[in-house]
């Protein structure tokens, strides 16, 4: 009913993209990916060592049999996000990858000069790139252009939940990108929040911070699966424009007293 | 030699590949990637690339990510 998302030919069983940090332990993690049913996990690279931290992590995450989505996170210049990719998709096994690269230290807005620069190299090298930018439309054009399948803007600065700050911008890219597939990434708070943006027509929502850090995460996970499934029935329905004056729903003619003569 | 792995400076005997290394920081088998001076080394070519003095590695692997 709501239509399958496929990327790269890939079908997602859900338009509930999931990150994997902050969870209060690793079954909390696990609990809040069986309620979220997503469509797939984001993750990222940190230094190991023999104590095989990571292989722990690794060995939640496979058991779900997800698409993975490998992350930059925390790199702010176009080598470090390269370099990372290339890690990333040799270890997942992905050419996927949700290229962040950051160019301010409180926002965590991403730079788009270097994400143009970076997501052009990385398309170069065969990746498939999900660029995380804010929700400029020129940026928009010039990713794009260089072979960007997907687009995901913010929705607001990352783990700040607050929501959709610019629903204009938003609603403008889904406009001039009628065909692409556009992400809302970031600044997710509440499932109101999820919810508004898939009745604008966005394809599905990333975040990770209102599940994760949430008095219950695999309540929230479900709440958040269900919202994104309500936005994408209603945007697919069709939502009635808003107008400034009342129409009234039940209908008038018969009603008693109508017309009455004398 | 003097090589930093994951930020921190160890002392090795020269010379060296990267896979020797890899044995050497106990992460052989496990699922990594492996940086050198910033630059990207496939699996394929740990035994073929030498290690300096000075060089640096990162050695990676999956974690929690949003």
């Amino acid at each position: 009913m709501t239509q399958e998302l496929k990327i790269n030919n890939c079908p997602l069983q859900s338009r509930l993209f999931l990150g994997t940090a902050g969870y209060p332990s690793p079954d909390a993690l696990a609990k809040s990916i069986e309620a979220a049913s997503p469509g797939l996990l984001t993750v990222s690279l940190r230094r190991e060592s023999k104590a095989g931290k990571g292989q722990d992590f690794w060995n939640i995450i496979k058991g779900f049999d997800l698409p993975i989505l490998p992350n930059t996170a925390g790199c702010s210049t176009e080598a470090e996000a390269i370099t990372t990719a290339e890690m990333a998709r040799e270890v997942f096994g992905t050419n996927w990858i949700k290229l962040e690269v950051i160019g301010d230290d409180y926002t965590l807005q991403p730079d788009p000069y270097r994400l143009l620069s970076a997501a052009q190299e990385l398309i170069n090298k065969g990746f498939e790139v999900f660029p995380y930018m804010t929700d400029d439309l020129i940026l928009a054009n010039r990713l794009s252009d260089i072979g960007c399948n997907i687009l995901m803007p913010w929705g607001a600065p990352i783990g700040s939940g607050r929501g959709l700050n610019n629903p204009y911008a938003l609603k403008l890219l889904r406009q001039r990108f009628p065909n692409k597939t556009l992400v809302v990434d970031a600044g997710i708070g509440a499932p109101s929040h999820a919810a508004a943006a898939m009745e604008m027509g966005y394809d599905a929502i990333l975040l990770n911070t209102a599940v994760s850090k949430s008095g219950n995460p695999a309540q929230m996970a479900a709440a958040f699966a269900k919202a994104i499934e309500a936005g994408r029935g209603a945007y697919l329905a069709g939502i009635i424009a808003a107008q400034e004056n009342a129409t009234a729903s039940t209908p008038l003619i018969d009603k008693p007293f109508w017309h009455q003569e004398g | 030699m003097k090589i930093t792995i994951n930020g921190q400076s160890k002392n090795f005997d020269a010379p060296l590949n990267l896979y020797n290394i890899l044995e050497q920081e106990e992460v052989i088998g496990m699922m990594i990637a492996v940086a050198q001076n910033g630059n990207f080394v496939p699996k394929s070519a740990y035994e073929t690339t030498l290690i300096n003095d000075g060089d640096t590695i990162e050695i990676v692997a999956p974690m929690q990510g949003g």
